[in-house]
């Protein structure tokens, strides 16, 4: 194996059209293009999705929980701002 | 049995066959993870068609019981393949540069097939047309990848074409096989590929700054006839080895 693979790119799977883009792993590629042709061999094999987004890894800036209290924490002791009390009709999936 | 048309379909068939066998000495050994999954795909999409034509070469012949007694119980020289199928992976620009050439055939021998009056021949070649055009975007991105590459690369890729180049000459190579199969709206006869084929594998490499070889060069020839290169017998042997001393395993 080859040490000089390309960077890292992010996949992202639309298993449906009208759903969102969800995080589905890896890869590596040269660029844009191989990395599509990559995820499409890697990702989709099984007919899991319907469209493809690749993006640099290094292009996505993150941060998370652990560490950055101020960032999560408030929101968890503020019941009223999730839609809890709602009756939601049946037949409602994706919210 | 029509004997034209079992021998077009085994051409056809072992053609698939033993490339897919080929590319699948490969997996696990490509040059990085996505390379090695993506090449072991192109092996079994390939697998996939050979498989469909085998099942209905078997059926024609009453000495066949199934696909895979034609696959495994039969010898050298009853292989139809394409000399240029069997060749050893020598590395990866001659892995890349034999499915460019044949990558092209397909594209233009499938979708002339899903036209076949044998509904079971155009079945398998409309379901192919899909796969083979994504093996060509694959193997004619890595012309211009190489082409373009380093030198290093450039020369390798360009070497493996102009090694290669004395296998592609038959498959274009016309019998009265398939010139009857053409007759009939059956198939296509392979000679009235060459000079497209020709025009879109120079397009291709031209694309990565690379030579193509002359179309009017001396060829290798012989498969027809089940002669083949010394390569054969030892991808058979590999390939036959658990039928041949287990002969009727079951899992």
């Amino acid at each position: 194996m080859s040490d000089n693979q390309g960077p890292l790119w992010e996949v992202f799977i639309q298993t449906k059209p009208g759903l969102p883009h969800k995080h589905a792993g890896s890869l590596h590629a040269y660029d844009a293009d191989m990395a599509l042709k990559n995820a499409r061999d890697l990702y989709t094999r099984r007919a899991e999705g319907t469209a493809i987004w690749v993006v640099l890894s290094e292009n996505i800036h993150a941060i998370q929980e652990e560490g950055n209290s101020d960032y999560f924490e408030p929101a968890t002791d503020k019941i009223y701002r999730h839609p809890t009390f709602y009756e939601l009709p049946e037949g409602i999936k994706h919210m | 049995m029509d004997n034209n048309l079992y021998k077009y379909v085994l051409r056809l068939a072992d053609s698939s066959l033993i490339l897919s066998h080929r590319l699948s000495e490969y997996c696990s050994k490509g040059p990085f993870l996505e390379e090695d999954l993506a090449i072991s795909n192109v092996s079994l999409d390939l697998l996939g068609q050979a498989e469909s034509l085998l099942i209905y070469a078997a059926e024609m012949n009453d000495d066949a019981p199934d696909a895979d007694y034609l696959a495994f119980r039969r010898d050298e020289r009853e292989f139809l393949n394409f000399q240029l199928c069997e060749l050893e992976n020598r590395d990866y620009a001659y892995i890349m540069a034999r499915q460019l050439f044949i990558d092209v055939f397909n594209n233009l021998l499938y979708p002339e097939l899903a036209k076949s009056k044998d509904e079971r021949i155009a079945g398998i070649a409309a379901k192919s047309v899909k796969e083979v055009r994504y093996h060509l975007k694959r193997s004619s991105d890595w012309m211009k990848r190489l082409g373009l590459g380093t030198e290093e690369s450039h020369n390798r890729i360009q070497e493996a074409i102009n090694d290669l180049w004395v296998y592609t000459g038959e498959m274009f190579e016309s019998r009265d096989i398939d010139k009857a199969m053409a007759e009939q709206g059956i198939g296509i006869e392979f000679s009235t590929l060459h000079a497209e084929w020709y025009k879109q594998v120079k397009d291709i490499l031209a694309a990565g700054d690379l030579e193509t070889p002359p179309l009017d060069s001396y060829y290798a020839s012989g498969s027809w006839d089940g002669i083949h290169t010394e390569n054969l017998g030892f991808l058979l042997t590999d390939m036959q080895f658990l039928p041949t001393k287990y002969p009727d395993a079951t899992w």
